[in-house]
């Protein structure tokens, strides 16, 4: 199969994720875009192992997911904590930073 | 014959070495009267008084032994320690004892202890004596470390020390505002004065590399003629500000707000005196000058007059005596300037002007004593009877001051009478003139103040002042008569090693000239008999069309002079300078301030709170990055 397939799919996935993520309001959502995001990169990573025949893509797909889930347990905890004070997950809510 | 080239200063051994104590003590003294606070409140007067005493044995002992010792071993010159040195300049403290400083130590310390005894009486009443003794006794030191210095430098430092404790004894009753104006008054125009001093002594370091008056002395007839005749200039712009010598006199008369004991000792007996002082000691520098000697005999004649004007038109019995001081400086200014004939004249009178005035403005300040601090003449009048030891104290220093041989005043000023008539005809005539003025001002404030008809205010009952204030008054009554006489023949000889002068012939006889100055004494006596003695007196001053006396109850206009050349003109380039900083410089800032103020406003905007927005700008930018790195790998 064509390696270049996957790189295609890989940008699919990560437009899809970023279309998530600009249009979405609720704060689950558009976290569980970001890693479709994230794991679009992983693929396009592994694509390109697969391409040039070392492992460079593989070893910076596992960093990712390290970094992800590390991620995610923040970002999980700041969701709930925003979700118990405000009662609401809407992205357009927080925005007690503005001036 | 001794010229001071001649005479090398000898390094001070035994009791020389010990002169330093007499500045120290009174120092000591001030440091623990100012440090102790209340619970020196009951003695801390009699500690000051003895410091004063204990000066004054030091610098007895001193004069004795320095009597004792061969002419040419009189220059006494004790090192005590170095100061600091810059590149090949250093700057040595030592202590100078001669018989020039010797005689100023005696006079200050003498004079100081019994106007400390009779400010005791004089301030008894005051809830902050203790601190007035304690600047007292710092002046003291000050005014000691000034005479005894053996630099310039050292001599600056005591000045500014004189001038600090003359600020704050000024404006001692600090309450009244205008004795706080006439302390700053007194200040500011001190330090037009000093800076005169400061630029006399930067050009003797450039000139001879040292400030020490051997050293100055030395070089001086070396010297450029125009760098003598500049630094002559400058030292005499500091003795006019410190000596109230005209265009800088305008303080003295407002430095009267302070206690009469202040205005006896600092502005009468030592501190104003230290002009003349100054320009002795630096005589080799106006010896190589004829146009600094000559500007110096200028600045006395014309100060004798004017301050013998002044003392004419006052109604103020201190501002009388305030003017007849400046009148008298002007006398010693003149000797000081007329070269080595008259150096010893110059010191003479000073002498005996200490005494006779020091005694003089205690006697004023014992009638105020006793007339409820009034000093108005106007409402004094028959105190003879009242206060009979003031009285006749009083009358010592009035013969001794308008010259009535044989007491004090007579031979010091006749002798430079008759020195300024053989130096300058003009001179001698003014100093003349000035002569019969000051009999004239200074029969109108006897016969105001103890002759004539009652003015006392409603419930003024005048009184005799206790002993301790009329004991000092006699012992300087007694020295207003004697002064003269006793050192008429000794002075010249004794101040030779020190003042490089020529001891001249003086007798005890009448002259033409002296006889001439009697003449003319006696006639402004008997002006001031036949218009204060004769008539009444009225108790306001008569208003008065005579230019004369407007000029002259205006203190001749000094201040209003003063307002439109030098305050006018600066406050008129600090309005300028303000003007500027608040529409040029600030308005600048601000605009700037303003300008990114606005700015940030609208960069603000970006920032809308919406977490989508972040992301889409971020989404852009990625984009952004991703199109230019493809179109530069296309390209």
């Amino acid at each position: 199969m064509n390696p270049e397939n996957f790189l295609i799919l890989a940008a699919i996935l990560f437009s899809i994720g970023s279309v998530g993520v600009l249009t979405r309001r609720n704060a689950l959502i558009a976290f569980m875009c970001v890693e479709l995001m994230l794991n679009s990169a992983n693929l396009a990573f592994a694509a390109f192992a697969q391409m040039h025949g070392n492992l460079d893509g593989q070893v910076a797909a596992f960093f990712v997911m390290v970094v992800a889930a590390a991620e995610v347990v923040v970002g999980l905890a700041i969701i709930v904590m925003v979700y118990k004070t405000r009662r609401t997950t809407s992205v357009d809510d927080a925005n007690l930073l503005k001036l | 014959m001794f010229l001071l080239e001649t005479i090398h200063p000898v390094a001070g051994t035994g009791m020389f070495a010990n002169a330093w104590w007499m500045i120290a003590a009174p120092l000591l003294v001030a440091a623990i009267l100012l440090i102790g606070g209340r619970m020196l409140d009951a003695w801390g007067h009699y500690l000051a008084v003895a410091a004063i005493w204990f000066s004054f044995a030091v610098g007895a002992c001193l004069f004795a032994e320095m009597w004792g010792r061969p002419v040419t071993e009189r220059v006494v010159e004790s090192h005590l320690y170095d100061w600091f040195s810059v590149g090949a300049w250093s700057f040595p403290v030592g202590l100078l004892v001669d018989p020039l400083s010797i005689v100023f130590v005696l006079l200050i310390t003498g004079v100081g202890g019994l106007i400390h005894i009779y400010s005791i009486g004089y301030m008894a009443h005051d809830p902050r004596r203790r601190r007035f003794f304690a600047y007292l006794n710092l002046f003291v030191a000050a005014m000691l470390t000034l005479v005894l210095a053996d630099s310039y430098l050292i001599l600056f430092v005591g000045w500014e020390g004189v001038g600090l404790a003359s600020y704050l004894l000024i404006s001692f009753w600090q309450e009244r505002p205008s004795a706080a104006a006439a302390g700053v008054k007194a200040f500011v125009m001190n330090r037009i004065g000093d800076v005169g001093m400061v630029l006399a002594i930067s050009s003797m370091l450039a000139m001879f590399g040292s400030v020490r008056f051997v050293d100055v002395a030395a070089g001086a007839a070396a010297l450029e003629p125009m760098w003598a005749t500049l630094i002559g200039i400058f030292l005499l712009v500091g003795a006019c500000g410190k000596s109230a010598q005209v265009p800088l006199q305008a303080w003295l008369l407002d430095a009267m707000e302070g206690p009469t004991p202040v205005s006896a000792l600092i502005h009468a007996a030592t501190m104003v005196t230290a002009g003349v002082y100054l320009v002795v000691r630096s005589h080799a520098i106006f010896e190589a000058s004829p146009v600094a000697q000559m500007a110096v005999v200028i600045v006395g004649t014309v100060t004798l007059l004017f301050g013998a004007w002044i003392g004419c038109s006052k109604d103020d019995i201190k501002k009388v005596l305030a003017g007849s001081t400046m009148s008298q400086i002007g006398y010693m200014m003149l000797a000081a300037g007329i070269g080595p004939a008259g150096y010893a004249f110059a010191i003479f009178h000073l002498l005996t002007h200490g005494a006779f005035k020091a005694n003089m403005f205690l006697g004023a300040g014992s009638v105020m004593h006793g007339m409820n601090d009034d000093v108005n003449m106007r409402h004094y009048g028959a105190l003879r009877k009242a206060m009979p030891y003031t009285f006749y104290t009083f009358l010592m220093g009035y013969l001794a001051i308008i010259g009535i041989p044989p007491l004090a005043g007579y031979f010091s000023k006749d002798h430079i009478i008759e020195a300024a008539f053989h130096a300058n005809l003009i001179a001698g005539v003014c100093a003349l003139l000035g002569a019969g003025v000051t009999a004239f001002y200074m029969t109108r404030l006897m016969f105001m103040t103890f002759f004539g008809q009652e003015r006392w205010e409603p419930g003024v009952h005048p009184h005799e002042s206790p002993k301790v204030m009329t004991v000092p008054l006699i012992v300087l009554a007694l020295l207003s008569i004697i002064a003269g006489a006793v050192m008429n023949g000794w002075i010249q000889g004794w101040l030779e090693p020190a003042a490089g002068n020529h001891p001249h012939e003086v007798s005890l006889i009448p002259t033409p000239i002296g006889l001439l100055t009697i003449v003319v004494v006696l006639a402004g006596v008997a002006l001031g008999w036949a218009l204060f003695g004769r008539r009444s007196v009225p108790t306001t001053a008569p208003a008065s069309s005579n230019p004369i006396t407007i000029t002259g109850r205006n203190d001749l206009f000094a201040d209003a002079i003063n307002d439109i050349f030098v305050v006018q003109p600066t406050g008129a380039v600090a309005r300028g300078v303000a003007t500027f900083d608040h529409n040029g410089l600030d308005k600048a800032v601000d605009s700037s301030a303003y300008a990114f103020g606005g700015l940030s406003a609208q960069v603000r905007k970006l920032q809308t709170g919406f977490a989508r927005t972040y992301a889409l700008t971020m989404v852009a930018g990625v984009v952004l990055v991703g199109v230019v790195l493809i179109l530069t790998h296309l390209a």
